[in-house]
């Protein structure tokens, strides 16, 4: 029992929220709403000052704005042992972790979010199996375990159109799927389309987003064990996500030296895919394992318990990608070249086709909100400026 | 953690706003330092916890507020709201003082940021903390960990060694164990006595039963009282203290901010016999606030009811608790058990006595009753518009004022007026020097850090002497 369960007939038909934590969600943001000491911390208090009532799809919106910097936790006067159990951080990763699941495109795989790192496990396995299986099938085995060097030695072992087209069909397949979902989320929370085309919003967000504004505890950084504020997750996830940008570049300028200029990879160290493909790979290494570290060190009380396996799985599979990629250059001209080529493709197909299923959503949910959230801020600064 | 053969140079006793800030002070002028908190590490820093905002002087705007607060302004509005109940020497002292707790404050780590959504009026004279109190208190008690200040928590104090106006030790219950503690001089920041029921029914009488208490639940004046008993001046009146009307569904203490309410100027307000007591429009709602606890605890059972209609329903804060919805004044009054007949007799009457006029929630608007006692000046409009609605409220008492007497260098005047020699005081302890009766918004906290630091400062002084 909470003392803020409101009274039966408080509760119209249509306020029903429809799981446990959309419920406990939509308590806190009335125990929050009436405080509001938190509203120079993040985006998301000031999002819930704008309403009083909280519909599932304005907490889903609160929760994937919600950046889990967990300094509201340790602020709030009421979180627990207190009895009105305040605790914010973990109650919105719980939704939001929900609602990745509740807008994965098709729906028949939505099932994938439930024991995620089970999942990702077995494809990315399976991926690899299957990118091994093949050079050995299409080829002969031999060339396999072969030394090979040179311009278009990696296509010895798979000819690079078909690459190109198998990975191009992948990221095409998650980038519908995602944007599938993205339409289910923007639904959900009742914004119309033209929001996600309003320049001034985007570019904000893209600020927002790009310098994580909102993971640093209000200005003292982010809380993890306790109420000091020691974390780095920021930095981490800084070196992750600029990690995977440039490890995307990298592979983005290969194939523009392929198709538009005829150059065929391998490149030597000094060209322009290996560096930022060398550079983006130290940053996702080093990131992957920070965040993995603070995830260990992190007050559980803060984190939705019942779904870490999926934030260890997006982890793990950034983190195998970038060191099957770099160890594919490093031993390139060496007999392991064959195998470490398999395993590196395995694991980005697996990346690939998992991503609509993994938490590389939570990037495009967040994002999306900041706009939202952007958009939110302006009409209320305009609407006092002409107020008086 | 406590130990027991050592002897400090400053003993603090409690763990909020006074007693961190005397650490630091004490600390950064040399002393070595035990803070004692009687509670547990969660509920450090009693009701400092639950504060969001604390009102200092300042020449001109700044970043976080909106224009200038000089000290006579600030001299004055405290001279309003005590109705010249105050030590003005003191008093002035503290104000003077304020306006280099900004910048002191904030470099002890505390972090501040613009008024709160809902609380434009107080933008000017009063700084928010970012995050709350308990931010606030969390970034103390790390910069007094930093300096090598020594905190112990269950570490209720239980007994005092006083002899002739001078502090020798002080009894701790820790761990299972009764410890005796002494230092060259103690500081008793340990808040007032608004939990101890007990000590409220001896001077309210059984009225305080009914009492909710809207902070911590370990303020019970276990310092002051023996501090009192050992030949320390007492200070103020032991039924001031700051009570507003707050939700009557409130826990019985630590309910904390989110259960008041903020919409008495919207509507009436009646007791348990349905009937109205008090002008509800009198001043506009931040200058009228910390009167309704006092007006509640007069009427019967002390229980009263803010009654208004659905145009009012967003016009004010949201809280805690849903109020309590009916379809008709009579249904209302059922629900509420009040008699039905009773409470439609008093919105009829209400209702009648309503003039036509121009409602603006901005200013003292023109909306009034004519012809009824008591009336409604400001704000009347009558409740005509389904669905209708109440909360239920009761006195919520915030802190008390009877204290110790200080001077200004925060030293606690033995019966007489002679200073003590080791023993200082800052915060709820000693707030009846400066409020004799009546509050405005953020002193407490005013009065807990420039008292705070002060002792903190002087304490340590007098150790190294
Ligand atoms: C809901 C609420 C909101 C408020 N908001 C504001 C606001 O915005 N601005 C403002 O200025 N004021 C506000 N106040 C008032 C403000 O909280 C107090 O004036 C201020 O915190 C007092 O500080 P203090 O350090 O004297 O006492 P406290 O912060 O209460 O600290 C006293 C400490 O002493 C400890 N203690 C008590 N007895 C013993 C013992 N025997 N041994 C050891 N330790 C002991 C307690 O555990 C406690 O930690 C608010 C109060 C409440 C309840």
């Amino acid at each position: 029992m909470h003392a803020t369960d409101t009274t039966p007939d408080e509760a119209l038909p249509e306020d029903v929220l429809p799981t446990t934590a959309l419920q406990e969600a939509g308590r806190l943001m009335t125990v929050c709403n009436s405080c509001r000491y938190c509203e120079g911390l993040c985006a998301v208090f000031p999002a819930m000052e704008m309403r009083r009532t909280f519909t599932s799809g304005d907490l889903n919106y609160l929760a994937n704005l919600c950046h889990n910097c967990s300094a509201c936790y340790y602020d709030c006067q009421f979180s627990p042992p207190h009895e009105f159990d305040v605790n914010v951080p973990r109650v919105l990763a719980e939704v939001r972790n929900e609602s990745y699941q509740a807008y994965a495109w098709p729906p028949a795989f939505a099932g994938a979010f439930e024991r995620n790192g089970l999942t990702i496990s077995i494809v990315t396995a399976l991926s690899v199996a299957a990118f091994i299986l093949g050079f050995v099938a299409f080829r002969d085995p031999s060339v396999l375990f072969a030394t090979h060097t040179g311009p278009g030695a990696f296509y010895r072992l798979m000819p690079h159109n078909a690459m190109a087209l198998l990975f191009g069909l992948a990221f095409l397949y998650a980038l519908v799927a995602m944007g599938m979902g993205l339409r289910m989320f923007w639904r959900d929370i009742k914004e119309p389309p033209e929001t996600l085309r309003e320049p001034p919003s985007l570019w904000q967000a893209m600020k927002d987003a790009g310098s994580l504004r909102y993971l640093d505890g209000g200005g003292v950084g982010c809380m993890n064990e306790d109420e000091r504020p020691t974390d780095n997750r920021r930095l981490y996830h800084h070196l992750t996500f600029y990690g995977f940008m440039l490890c995307f570049a990298a592979t983005s300028v290969a194939t523009l030296y392929h198709y538009v200029v005829g150059r065929e990879a391998p490149y030597y160290w000094y060209d322009l895919p290996v560096i930022l493909g060398t550079l983006g790979g130290i940053g996702l290494l080093i990131g992957p394992v920070g965040l993995l570290v603070a995830k260990r060190k992190r007050d559980s009380v803060v984190q939705d318990e019942v779904r870490l396996g999926m934030d260890v799985a997006f982890i793990a599979m950034l983190f195998l990608t970038s060191l099957t990629g770099l160890l594919l250059l490093f031993l390139r001209e060496t007999p392991a070249m064959g195998m470490l080529l398999a395993v590196h493709l395995g694991v980005v197909f697996s990346l690939f086709i998992t991503m609509p299923y993994s938490k590389m959503v939570h990037g495009l949910y967040r994002f999306t909100a900041l706009v939202r959230y952007a958009k939110e801020r302006r009409t209320l600064a305009e609407s006092h400026a002409t107020a008086g | 953690m406590i130990d027991a053969k050592r002897r400090y140079d400053v003993l603090v006793i409690g763990g909020g706003n006074a007693a961190l800030c005397a650490a630091i002070s004490a600390r950064r002028s040399g002393a070595s330092v035990l803070v004692l908190e009687g509670a547990p590490k969660f509920y450090r820093g009693g009701n400092t916890r639950h504060t969001r905002n604390m009102r200092c002087a300042h020449d001109a705007a700044t970043e976080i507020l909106t224009g200038p607060y000089t000290e006579d302004e600030f001299w004055n509005d405290l001279l309003l709201v005590t109705k010249g109940r105050t030590d003005e020497d003191l008093a002035r002292f503290m104000i003077h003082e304020s306006k280099e707790m900004l910048t002191w404050i904030t470099e002890q780590g505390v972090r501040f940021q613009p008024s709160l959504g809902g609380t434009l009026s107080l933008g000017r004279t009063n700084s928010f903390f970012l995050g709350g109190g308990r931010s606030m208190l969390n970034a103390l008690y790390l910069t007094a960990e930093k300096l090598g200040v020594e905190v112990a928590y269950d570490a209720e104090v239980v007994g005092l060694n006083i002899d002739g106006g001078m502090f020798v030790s002080a009894v701790v219950q820790h761990e299972g164990a009764k410890l005796e503690v002494r230092a060259a001089t103690l500081v008793a920041a340990s808040g007032g006595f608004e939990a101890n029921i007990e000590w409220l029914k001896a001077s309210w009488g059984d009225v305080a039963d009914n009492f909710l208490i809207r902070g911590t639940p370990y303020n019970r004046g276990t310092v002051l009282r023996m501090l009192l008993d050992s030949g320390v001046e007492s200070v103020g009146d032991p039924t001031q203290c700051h009570a507003v009307a707050i939700d009557a569904r409130a826990p019985k203490f630590d309910g904390g901010i989110i259960t008041r309410l903020d919409c008495v100027v919207f509507g009436i307000v009646v007791n348990k016999h349905a009937q109205r007591f008090y002008d509800e429009g009198e001043d506009i709602w931040p200058k009228r606030y910390a009167i309704w606890g006092r007006l509640v605890a007069a009427q019967p059972d002390q229980i009263a009811y803010i009654v208004f209609d659905a145009k009012s329903l967003d016009l004010f804060m949201p809280s805690l608790f849903p109020p309590i919805r009916a379809n008709s004044i009579r249904e209302l009054g059922g629900k509420l058990g009040l008699d039905p007949e009773a409470l439609d007799a008093t919105v009829t009457g209400f209702n009648g006595a309503v003039q036509p006029g121009t409602f603006d929630t901005t200013k003292l608007d023109d909306c009034r009753t004519e012809g009824l006692s008591p009336p409604k000046t400001h704000w009347a409009r009558a409740l005509d518009t389904a669905p209708f609605y109440a909360y239920p409220v009761r006195p919520g008492i915030t802190f008390t004022y009877l204290g110790t007497r200080v001077d200004k260098r925060a030293c606690i005047l033995m019966e007489g007026g002679t200073p003590s020699a080791n023993m200082f005081a800052a915060g709820e302890i000693m707030a009846g020097n400066v409020l004799g009766q009546g509050y405005a918004a953020g002193i407490g906290m005013t009065i807990g850090s420039v008292f705070g630091r002060v002792a903190g400062r002087e304490a340590a002084a007098h150790a190294r002497n």
